[in-house]
């Protein structure tokens, strides 16, 4: 009964995962090619259900399909032309090279890895023991990824204030903003009742 | 409940589809039995949601007409019951345009694809003991993982619709949604510690086996879950990305006939369904005290699920409209900080729980602590950040202008009523 549904879904979600990538790069539209990415990353979860690693699938939808997609598409939008035919570039030689380059490496290391098979019983719970994985072995590793992503918050909301510097009492002042509109909104109305 | 394991047995609806199984694996290949059983979870979830939506937008309407003192649909069948069918028949004899300059593929996905999530949560979704599709390990987050890929979806339709509004929409919908996924995931974390595993059939089992249900332990992470998860399916008061006044009809206004019924649908049903993760996670699913020995354990769970929905016609019967940047500033001022602060408690509570290795009465003085931890951190934060919430606009004084003293009643200048 496991054997057949997992190979049929391996063959189907295979082919989704080649046929959308392909999608990616064959899409004049950017906005086509964001959308087949996504789908991608769809058929690679599947993927990963199909290797009993049902944390990491779903880590992958939530991650790459909801957040990271989200972030393209709104670089898209920021994109000036996206939407447009995008016409033949002078890389196009490179960027053939390039990536020939890479999938061949890739090629290479898949066909030459001695890949361990583990055989095929109930499946497993991943997400506990990636859990304490993460709080024990791997905390280090943990730590300085939630550091890096304060950082970029940090830096993300520096960028965002525009460079403007603010002394701290007006910080703290800030913060009825609200009504500063308004009382000068009076003021003004009473300098011109007078 | 004693639920005998043959199959007219229907207090439990997994007897029947087991008995049916076994005898197809006797007599086929097993491929057989895996895709049959594919394709009765299949029919099961698109029978229910299309047999509920029928009955939620009479419900709705009804339910809402009462709220605003009007009759509602009240012709069509006995007190208007059939108004949904009749709603349907009109909306697929409607033509479906297509904007001339919009994109054309994309446009025609997007209604289809947003009810791909809907119809991926109602599978992880226990209706009773072993009647559910699959009961994921990862079921929580999953439920998540599914939530966040639909702001894409509508982000498709608002783009492919090559309009301002429809764009603004979208846009609208992503930030809410953006901004609303962090407190709602924060508030499933409280119960995920507390419980010790993500698989939703798992934390049925927790609130039996302590004979509790998690609203009395987890008040703030139930409230916020209710706050966050209606801003996350866009009903009102959070419908910022459809406000009529606004901006037409949102990321939909382009759309007509059957395309813009699913995108009613999905509301609907993303609504009902939020209702059933309302009664899984904080209501005990299908355990109800033991009640459940009485009464069939799906049958609850449906009266869980509907009362959830209701909660939500009501809101949204009473509730108005929040402003986009009040509604943002609200979860990330508000509901993400006292969410954190939330699970650091409740983490502490497991923490020492399973220290002192006592048994389940402990429960009781962490849901004191909870409680108070709860009225404690919304209390404390408001004071804190000096939010004063929504003042009625204060009658302006003459004096404040002209020195004056002459009380002028209604509102004059700045700060008149129902902006």
């Amino acid at each position: 009964m496991e054997g057949f549904g997992v190979v049929s879904a391996f063959w189907v979600l295979s082919a989704v995962a080649v046929v959308s990538a392909l999608g990616i790069i064959v899409s004049r539209n950017l906005l086509h090619a964001v959308l087949w990415l996504i789908l991608t990353f769809v058929a690679l979860a599947g993927l990963f259900i199909t290797l009993t690693a049902d944390f990491v699938a779903v880590a992958q939808v939530l991650v790459y399909a909801g957040a990271v997609g989200v972030l393209v598409v709104f670089a898209i939008m920021l994109t000036p032309s996206s939407a447009r035919t995008n016409a033949e570039t002078r890389f196009f030689g490179p960027g053939l090279l390039v990536a020939a380059a890479f999938s061949t490496v890739l090629a290479y290391v898949a066909l030459a890895t001695d890949w361990p098979v583990v055989a095929r019983d109930a499946f497993q719970t991943t997400a506990q023991e990636i859990g304490s994985l993460l709080v024990t072995r791997y905390v280090l590793a943990f730590e300085l990824a939630s550091l890096v992503l304060i950082v970029a918050m940090v830096g993300a909301i520096v960028l965002v204030r525009g460079g403007r510097t603010v002394p701290e009492e007006q910080v703290e002042a800030a913060a009825p903003a609200e009504s500063e509109p308004e009382q000068r909104q009076e003021q003004t109305t009473a300098v011109q009742v007078h | 409940m004693m639920v005998l394991a043959r199959w007219w047995d229907l207090r439990s609806l997994a007897n029947p589809v087991h008995a049916l199984l076994d005898w197809l694996r006797d007599r086929f290949p097993d491929w057989v039995a895996y895709v049959v059983s594919g394709l009765i979870g299949a029919a099961a979830i698109g029978l229910f949601l299309g047999v509920a939506m029928l009955l939620l937008i009479w419900v709705e309407r009804r339910v809402i007409a009462r709220i605003q003192i009007r009759q509602g649909p009240n012709r069509t069948g006995p007190a208007g019951i059939l108004q949904p069918v009749a709603d349907a028949i009109k909306l697929m004899q409607k033509e479906a345009l297509t904007p001339f300059a919009g994109d054309k593929w994309v446009f025609w996905l997007a209604p289809v694809l947003l009810f791909v999530p809907t119809v991926l949560t109602m599978g992880v979704m226990p209706f009773g003991e072993g009647m559910v599709v699959a009961d994921l390990n990862v079921g929580v987050l999953f439920i998540v993982a599914v939530g966040s890929t639909v702001p894409l979806v509508i982000f498709m339709a608002g783009w492919a619709s090559n309009n301002k509004y429809s764009l603004l929409g979208a846009m609208r919908t992503i930030a809410m949604v953006l901004s609303y996924e962090l407190p709602a995931v924060i508030s499933l974390l409280s119960v995920v510690v507390l419980v010790g595993s993500m698989q939703l059939g798992e934390i049925i089992r927790f609130q039996r086996e302590h004979f509790v249900w998690n609203v009395f332990l987890l008040p703030l992470p139930f409230l916020i879950y209710v706050t966050a998860s209606l801003a996350e399916i866009g009903r009102s008061p959070y419908d910022i990305a459809e406000a009529e006044s606004e901006i037409v009809a949102g990321y939909h206004t382009e759309y007509s006939g059957m395309k813009f019924g699913l995108f009613y649908a999905v509301e609907l049903a993303n609504a009902l369904i939020l209702g059933g993760i309302f009664a899984i996670l904080f209501f005990g699913g299908w355990w109800t005290f033991g009640l459940d020995r009485i009464i069939p354990g799906w049958l609850l769970f449906l009266v869980k699920m509907l009362l959830g929905y209701w909660l939500f016609v009501w809101a949204r019967g009473t509730v108005p409209r929040l402003r986009i940047d009040q509604a943002l500033k609200f979860s990330w001022q508000f509901l993400i900080p006292i969410g954190l602060l939330n699970v650091l408690l409740v983490a502490l509570e497991v923490a020492i729980w399973a220290e002192t290795d006592a048994p389940g009465v402990i429960l009781l003085p962490f849901a004191v602590v909870n409680w108070l931890g709860a009225a404690g951190l919304v209390v404390g934060y408001v004071r804190l950040l000096r939010l004063e919430g929504v003042q009625a606009p204060r009658p302006v004084l003459l004096t404040d202008q002209i020195g004056i003293v002459t009380r002028v009643t209604g509102p004059v200048g700045a700060g008149a009523a129902g902006d």
